[in-house]
C-alpha cells in the first residue's frame, strides 16, 4: 500500500473555515447581541486577558449559556454524524450507508417517541432514544447474520426492514397520541434547541470514544476496502474491524441523535464531498470529514435560527434543503466515480 | 309554531349575501329573543345554520349526538343538552358527565360514529371527508371550526342552540359570559404600565401569537405577547429562539405544558439563561390548565379571570 497522507493545505483550509463558521454562529443570532460587545467576550476568555464592558447580564447569559452550547453542539453532532457516516461507507463499501441506516433512526425514533408520549421527565428522552437506537441497530446485526451470513448487503437489506417495522411501530404509537404529534414531529425533524452545556456534556464523552476508535481504524479501512478477502491475506481481521468501526459508529451517532433528534444528509453527504474534492483515502476522509462535518452543522444551525427569526426552523430541514442541492452541485462537477 | 319557522328560514338565508361563511349572521336566528313561547323551543325545527361546510338542515330535535369536538363537547353541555349526548370523543374530559368515548375526532371511523346511531355530529373539523361519508348513511354533521375571535365562541354557542332545540339557553349562556368578561375587564387598571407574556406550548418553545384566539384573550386582558414579532409565523404558532426569549425578556411566563406535559415551573425556571428573565426573577411563572386554553368554549372565562388576575397583580408591583 502506497502510504496516503492527508495533505496540509486541506487540513488548514477545514480549520480555517470550521473557525470561520464558529465565529460566525457566536455573533449571529436572533437576540441582536452587539458584535463589538461577543467579541469582547470572546477576547476576554483568553488567559491573561481581562476586558471590561463587554455585554450586560442578561446579553452574557444568552452568548454563554444559549449560543455558545449549541455552537459546540453542532460541533460535536455535525463532527460525529459525518465521521460515523464515513466509518459505515468504508466496513460495508457500500456509497449510501450511512448513519441512518440499520435502524440506528428509526430505533431512536421509537425511542424518543415514547419517551415523548408518556409524558415523563424530558430527561428521560436522551436516554429512550439511546436505548432505542443501539436495540435498532442490535435487532439489524442479529437479523442481518441469521439471513445472510457474511454478506454485507444482507445487512443493509436487514436494516431497511428493521427501519420499515419501526417507523410502522412508531407512526401507530403517533396516531395514538395526536396531542404530542407536534412534539415528536419537532424531535424526528432535528434540532439543537433546547442545548444547554447539559447536551454538550452528556454527548461529549460518546463522541470522544467513538470518533477516537474510528480515526484509529482509518488505516485499515483503507485496506478493507480492497475487499475482505484480499484484506485477510494482508494480515487485516476484516470481520473484527467491521464490527469494532460499526459499535463504534453507531454508539456516536445513538448519542448524537439522543439529543439533537433526527439531523439527516450530513453523515452520507459530507463524506461524499470530502472524497471529490481531497482523495478518497480514509486516512484524509475521516479527518476531513469530522471538520466539515462540524462547519455543516454549525452553519445548518445558524440558518435555521436566523432565517424565520425570532422563530426556528428545525436543523434537519436546513441541512437537506440546502444540503442536497449542494451535494448535486459537487457531484456534477467532479464526475469522480465512488 | 309557524310564526317561528319562518323566522329562522329568513334569517339563515342571508348567508349567500354578506354574510361571512363562518355564519357571522346567521346565529342571529337563535338568538333572536322576538319568539316569545320560550318553551316552544323544539318549534324550531327544521333549521338550517350556515357552518364551515356549508348550510346544514336538521329536520328534527337531535336525540342521538355524537360530540368528536371537546370544545363542542362543553358547549352542549353548557347549554343543557347533554343528556342527548350519547358519545364524545377521547379528549372530551370536560365536564365530568360527559360520555368519553375512544372515538377521535382526528382519525374518524365513521363505522364507530354511525355504531352511536346518531342524529347529528359536531366536530371540530372534517378529516378523511367524514362530513361527506356520514351524509352518504344520512347522519348530518355540523363543523364548528376552532374560534379565531370570542364572537365565534358566541356564535358556534348560539348554533348549537339552534341545533339542539336549546336556543334560550344558549342565548342567556352568551348573555352572563359577555357580562362576566365585561366585568373583568373593567377590572384592569386603565393606567397600567405595559405588561409581557410568553405563552409556552411545549417544552420546545411553540407558542402563540395575538393573532390566535388564545391570543387575543391575553390581547382583551392587556397582555403584551412577545412573539408578535416573529413575522407571520407559522399561522400564530411560531417556535421561538431560546435566545430571543431570554433577550425579550417577559414579565410572566405562563406555561400550558404542565400536568401531563410533564413541565413544571422549577424546570422553566433552571432553563439555561432563563435565570436572567424578569418573570423567573420575580417568581411570575404561571400555570395554565392546557385544556381550558386550548379549547374555546364557555370556560374562556374562567381563563380570562386567571389571566386578568395575573395582570392586575403586576400592575399593582409595577
Amino acid at each position: 500500500m502506497r502510504p496516503v497522507r492527508l495533505p496540509r493545505r486541506w487540513l488548514l483550509a477545514s480549520l480555517a473555515v470550521l473557525l470561520a463558521a464558529v465565529l460566525l454562529g457566536l455573533t449571529v443570532g436572533p437576540a441582536g447581541l452587539p458584535l463589538r460587545g461577543v467579541l469582547t467576550e470572546i477576547v476576554d476568555l483568553v488567559p491573561g486577558v481581562d476586558l471590561a464592558g463587554g455585554l450586560d447580564d442578561r446579553q452574557a447569559a444568552v452568548l454563554w449559556q444559549l449560543r455558545a452550547p449549541r455552537v459546540v453542539l453542532g460541533l460535536l453532532v455535525g463532527a460525529m454524524l459525518a465521521i460515523a457516516g464515513a466509518g459505515y461507507q468504508g466496513v460495508f463499501r457500500n456509497p449510501l450507508a450511512d448513519p441512518y441506516l440499520l435502524g440506528v433512526a428509526a430505533g431512536a425514533g421509537l425511542g424518543a417517541t415514547f419517551a415523548i408520549v408518556s409524558g415523563g421527565s424530558r430527561l428521560l428522552l436522551p436516554l429512550a432514544a439511546f436505548t432505542g437506537g443501539v436495540l435498532g441497530v442490535a435487532a439489524t446485526y442479529a437479523l442481518g447474520r441469521g439471513v445472510g451470513g457474511r454478506s454485507t448487503n444482507s445487512l443493509i437489506l436487514a436494516g431497511v426492514a428493521v427501519a420499515a417495522f419501526l417507523t410502522a411501530v412508531q407512526t401507530f404509537v403517533n396516531q395514538r397520541n395526536t396531542d404530542s404529534l407536534r412534539e415528536v414531529y419537532g424531535w424526528i425533524l432535528g434540532r439543537l434547541l433546547t442545548a444547554g452545556w447539559g447536551e454538550v456534556l452528556t454527548v461529549l464523552p460518546y463522541v470522544a470514544v467513538s470518533a477516537a476508535v474510528l480515526l484509529a481504524h482509518r488505516r485499515l479501512l483503507d485496506v478493507l476496502s480492497v475487499g475482505p478477502d484480499e484484506a485477510g491475506t494482508l494480515g487485516v481481521p476484516a470481520a473484527r474491524v467491521r464490527l469494532v468501526v460499526v459499535l463504534a459508529a453507531t454508539l456516536g451517532t445513538a448519542a448524537a441523535v439522543s439529543v439533537s433528534g433526527l439531523i439527516g444528509f450530513v453523515g452520507i453527504v459530507v463524506p461524499h464531498i470530502v472524497r471529490m474534492l481531497a482523495g478518497s483515502s480514509y486516512r484524509i476522509v475521516l479527518p476531513l470529514a469530522a471538520l466539515v462535518g462540524a462547519t455543516f452543522l454549525v452553519v445548518a444551525d445558524l440558518v435555521a435560527r436566523t432565517v424565520v427569526s425570532p422563530g426556528e426552523l428545525p436543523v434537519g430541514v436546513v441541512t437537506a434543503f440546502v444540503g442536497a442541492p449542494f451535494f448535486t452541485l459537487v457531484l456534477r462537477s467532479a464526475r469522480r466515480t465512488w | 309554531m309557524a310564526a317561528a319557522l319562518p323566522l329562522v328560514l329568513v334569517a339563515c338565508g342571508d348567508d349567500d349575501g354578506d354574510a361571512t361563511a363562518s355564519g357571522g349572521d346567521s346565529p342571529s336566528a337563535a338568538s333572536d329573543p322576538s319568539d316569545p313561547s320560550e318553551g316552544g323551543d323544539e318549534a324550531a325545527f327544521p333549521v338550517t345554520i350556515d357552518t364551515a361546510n356549508g348550510p346544514v338542515e336538521i329536520t328534527e330535535q337531535p336525540e342521538q349526538i355524537v360530540s368528536l369536538s371537546a370544545t363542542a363537547t362543553e358547549m352542549l353541555f353548557a347549554i343543557g343538552a347533554g343528556d342527548s349526548v350519547v358519545a364524545a370523543d377521547s379528549y372530551s374530559n370536560y365536564p365530568a358527565e360527559a360520555p368519553t368515548t375512544d372515538l377521535s375526532g382526528f382519525e374518524p371511523n365513521v363505522e364507530a360514529i354511525v355504531g352511536y346511531a346518531p342524529d347529528l355530529v359536531i366536530a371540530s373539523s372534517d378529516p378523511g371527508d367524514l362530513v361527506s361519508s356520514l351524509a352518504e348513511v344520512g347522519v348530518p354533521a355540523v363543523i364548528l371550526a376552532p374560534a379565531v375571535t370570542i364572537d365565534d365562541t358566541y356564535t358556534q354557542l348560539e348554533q348549537l342552540g339552534a341545533v339542539t332545540g336549546q336556543v334560550g339557553d344558549a342565548a342567556e349562556l352568551v348573555g352572563q359570559m359577555q357580562t362576566d368578561i365585561d366585568a373583568l375587564l373593567a377590572q384592569v387598571p386603565a393606567d397600567a404600565a405595559p405588561a409581557t407574556y410568553y405563552h409556552e406550548l411545549d417544552p420546545n418553545l411553540f407558542t402563540v401569537t395575538s393573532a390566535t384566539f388564545i391570543g387575543e384573550l391575553y390581547a382583551m386582558a392587556g397582555w403584551t405577547n412577545i412573539a408578535d414579532e416573529a413575522p407571520d409565523a407559522a399561522g400564530g404558532y411560531p417556535q421561538l429562539s431560546p435566545e430571543f426569549l431570554v433577550t425579550a425578556n417577559p414579565d410572566v411566563v405562563f406555561f400550558a405544558d404542565g400536568g401531563a406535559g410533564g413541565v413544571v415551573a422549577e424546570d422553566i425556571a433552571a432553563r439555561p439563561g432563563w435565570d436572567q428573565i424578569a418573570a423567573v426573577q420575580q417568581d411570575r411563572i404561571v400555570e395554565v390548565d392546557p385544556d381550558i386554553a386550548s379549547r374555546w368554549g364557555p370556560r374562556v372565562v374562567d381563563f380570562l379571570r386567571l389571566v386578568i388576575e395575573e395582570r392586575t397583580a403586576l400592575a399593582s408591583v409595577q
